[in-house]
């Protein structure tokens, strides 16, 4: 029986970095490393020539300077007055609200439009396969601007709502007005002792959860069923509604009204925002039906007829048996989606929302003249929320994936 | 036994003829009962359905087909729709007739559009070998060629500029195929790239002036960037986005894939970054911050910056794409390449990659459509794509207050655009389709 001779041991040859698997490895991450230490540096040294010939300096002091801007919708106090750190604060908080409402309006319209798209119905499976293709083929940004001319043409001016035939009316039992100027809707109003219904609403919840944990593990112990949807709709009315009429109604609606040539009273929602947070949801409600759909289709048929075959009326099947799967394959993709509205967001330029982008990449970019600084702070937040968001979801994902032993 | 049976009277004798199937049954009237009808739920849904589509088709059918199409101005337009019906609620087709060519080329010069018309027919003509097995091979050549001929033909100045370009590619080419001896991948690739360098920098700047004046041929008017616009840009910008981020996608997608931990590492940043920061970011960087990166003095084309932009960004999420066309191949081809004593290179390009990019066939046409799409968020920097022309073309005295027009065109254009590459990605799934369902 023959062996094959023992590699040589002669020493380290210079060819071998090439040659030789064990070192060609180390080869080329150190050439790659020098490649990337070499762009990086010289970028950097270009970007330390160029502040000096301009004299400028890298510098985040700017962010606490006073704005002298305004921005036209503020979540939190702020007024012209405030530092710039704060008004990328407010934009931030813009860009986040916008993308958390298209978030959730977008999974509405999608689930619907990618199950509609599967019934049995032909016209109906036709028109949502037309809301899809047209919605999915067509840039957003065109969308945006295009759900904007409907807001800001189409729709009647607040002095239409005047006199004793106005041409518009309001609609919702005069609670809501859309005119050309933006949307007014009621505004609750907290009074004194708000607080306290508010955390009864909010303990109210906590029980429903634990009482669905508790009626979970009754049955699996006696088999015995509790009418969890009623007992789950009285606690999350009957406490909170008790405590209201006890403490005297502290919290009421603040209606909007026509007030001269304006809606006064009640929250106004401008048309901006209208306008982008529908444009993203229908645009991304299109790209998650088809999510959807496939999600749907990739259950196999099998386990539809397993379910009817243990008797599984065709809602619990749904909600037992095919949804549970279809999540798995569904989630992924709907993370990127997710990811994709809030990014998409910084579109908001087009309408002139004040995001992020127009506050700390717009007004505060322009009016300081720090254009680095305030790109790469905007970059690093845009990323962190991405990150963020990304891993809350992925955690999601890992606990319904298949435990797989 | 035959008696008995013939004297029961409730017996047949004879075979009835066969019935037509019930009128319910059969036909339109079933089609409708089981699509339409099929249950309440149904019922209402298709009533619904009904009531969406007239209301949709009433209102637009009149005002899509009543438009007029030949006037020089919103108000002459209303003033003929006045005549004709007796109020304006028709469209306006006649910004689109009366601008198109604006639309189309931008700003380009009026004389020169036979080049960028050259320049879009030499475009289907490359493309057709790429996309269709049956189109004769020979004419790779012109695909190859074309990257150069479309920077002639659009930007014009002396042909020997993009020749010397392509005779860098080609000696690079050349240099990868002599090295090819030495046995390994990353000492053909770097002697290549320095020496297209070489060319590039030191000895074809001093050969093309030199031949520039020597031989001044196919010297055609030149024409700047900020000159171009309307649909000519997105296709320039998407075309060329596309065909460089394919292959940065799979290079990046292979970087992440790989043992080798500075170039993983260094992939998995790149991709997460871009993948992290809204495309909008990265053209401001390109429009802003770039002239602080570069050597002071150095100033690039905005078109140029764009491209680069867009490539990145498409590239990234094409590394994922393929990423994943990666992990859903079976591991089994993975040491079936090995064991038949591949190398790295040679079992990519040979067992993984064909596999792994037809797998990834929808994600990456699905990329590439974002990629198109997106072209329209240049109208942020100041170049005007068909978006930023209709603003444009709104701010006009004579074309104030004409919407729907522009963005029904421009829908409709991105839409036949992007539905085509959609439909031919789905062709070309079922076209390679090898299992045998």
């Amino acid at each position: 029986m023959t062996t094959a001779p023992d590699p040589q041991q002669d020493g380290f040859r210079l060819s071998q970095l090439i040659y030789d698997t064990r070192y060609r490895s180390i080869t080329i991450q150190v050439i790659a490393l020098i490649a990337f230490m070499a762009i990086a540096a010289f970028l950097v040294r270009n970007t330390i020539i160029n502040l000096s010939n301009l004299g400028k300096d890298i510098d985040f002091g700017f962010l606490f300077n006073r704005a002298a801007y305004d921005i036209n919708q503020q979540l939190i106090p702020y007024s012209s007055d405030s530092t710039h750190l704060r008004a990328t604060i407010v934009g931030l908080l813009n860009t986040l609200l916008v993308a958390i409402l298209g978030c959730i309006l977008a999974t509405i319209i999608g689930v619907i439009a990618g199950v509609l798209r599967l019934s049995k119905n032909w016209l109906t499976a036709r028109i949502m396969t037309f809301y899809v293709e047209s919605f999915r083929n067509i840039p957003v940004l065109l969308w945006i601007l295009a759900f904007m001319a409907v807001l800001s043409e189409a729709l009647p001016t607040p002095r239409a709502f005047r006199g004793e035939n106005p041409e518009a009316s309001m609609w919702l039992f005069d609670s809501i007005a859309v005119t050309n100027r933006g949307t007014y809707i009621p505004a609750p109003v907290w009074g004194s002792g708000s607080a306290f219904v508010v955390i009864t609403f909010l303990l109210s919840i906590l029980a429903i959860w634990a009482f669905g944990k508790y009626a979970m593990r009754r049955f699996e112990s006696t088999g015995q069923m509790l009418p969890t949807f009623w007992i789950k709709l009285a606690i999350f009315f009957v406490p909170s509604l008790i405590v209201f009429f006890l403490l005297g109604r502290p919290i009421g609606l603040s209606m909007p009204e026509l007030k001269g040539f304006n809606f006064g009273g009640g929250l106004h929602m401008r048309n901006s925002m209208l306008a982008l947070w529908l444009a993203l949801s229908f645009y991304t409600g299109a790209f998650i039906a088809e999510i959807v759909r496939s999600g749907i289709l990739a259950i196999s048929r099998g386990q539809t007829e397993a379910a009817f075959a243990l008797g599984l009326r065709p809602s619990r099947t749904m909600n037992l048996v095919i949804l549970p799967q279809a999540m798995r394959v569904i989630i992924p993709p709907l993370i990127s989606q997710y990811l994709n509205l809030t990014k998409n967001s910084s579109l908001a330029l087009a309408v002139g929302y004040m995001d992020l982008r127009s506050t700390l990449g717009g007004t505060t970019l322009n009016t300081t003249g720090r254009e680095l600084e305030s790109m790469l702070l905007m970059m690093a937040i845009y990323l962190v929320v991405s990150l963020l968001i990304s891993t809350g979801m992925n955690v999601y994902n890992k606990s319904v994936k298949l435990k797989e032993r | 036994m035959s008696d008995t049976t013939n004297s029961l009277s409730y017996v047949r004798k004879e075979m009835l003829d066969q019935q037509p199937a019930p009128r319910s049954q059969v036909g339109a009237s079933r089609w409708i009962r089981e699509n339409l009808f099929n249950g309440w739920f149904n019922s209402i849904l298709t009533l619904i359905s009904i009531f969406v589509i007239y209301k949709v088709l009433a209102g637009s059918l009149p005002w899509l087909f009543g438009g007029v199409w030949d006037a020089t101005s919103l108000e002459e337009c209303r003033a003929i729709l006045n005549e004709r019906f007796g109020n304006t609620h028709y469209a306006c087709w006649a910004v689109i007739t009366e601008r198109w060519n604006q639309l189309i080329y931008g700003f380009y010069p009026d004389t020169e559009y036979w080049r960028a018309n050259l320049a879009f027919v030499l475009m289907l003509v490359a493309l057709a070998p790429v996309l269709f097995d049956a189109v004769p091979r020979k004419l790779l050549w012109l695909t190859i060629a074309f990257p150069f001929i479309l920077v002639w033909l659009v930007w014009g100045g002396t042909i020997w500029g993009p020749l010397s370009v392509a005779v860098g590619f080609a000696l690079a080419g050349l240099a990868f195929k002599l090295t090819d001896a030495l046995d390994s991948m990353a000492v053909s690739a770097i002697s290549a790239v320095i020496v297209a360098f070489l060319w590039w920098l030191v000895i074809g700047p001093i050969i093309v002036g030199g031949l520039d004046s020597a031989l001044p041929v196919g010297h055609l008017q030149e024409v700047e960037s900020r000159e171009l616009g309307g649909f000519m840009i997105c296709v320039i910008i998407g075309i060329s986005g596309i065909a460089f981020s394919l292959p940065l996608g799979i290079v990046l997608a292979l970087g992440r894939k790989s043992d080798l931990f500075i170039v993983k590492t260094i992939c998995v940043g790149f991709i997460e970054f871009i993948r992290g920061v809204p495309l909008i970011t990265l053209l401001f960087t390109a429009s802003l911050l770039l002239n602080y990166f570069l050597p002071p003095g150095t100033t690039f084309d905005l078109t140029l910056r764009v491209i680069i932009m867009v490539t990145f960004f498409s590239s990234a999420y094409m590394a994922e794409v393929i990423r994943g066309g990666l992990a859903a191949l079976p591991k089994g081809q993975y040491e079936a390449a090995d064991a038949l004593g591949l190398d790295y290179w040679k079992a990519q390009r040979l067992i993984i990659m064909p596999q792994a990019l037809k797998i990834s066939i929808p994600g990456i046409v699905n990329t590439f459509i974002g990629l198109f799409k997106d072209t329209t968020l240049v109208m942020f920097i100041g170049i005007y794509d068909m978006l930023g022309l209709s603003n444009a073309i709104r701010a006009n005295a004579a074309w104030n207050g004409v919407y729907w027009e522009l963005f029904i065109f421009i829908g409709l254009v991105f839409w036949i655009c992007c539905f085509a590459m959609s439909r031919y990605s789905q062709w070309l799934e079922r076209k390679l389709r090898t299992d045998h369902r």
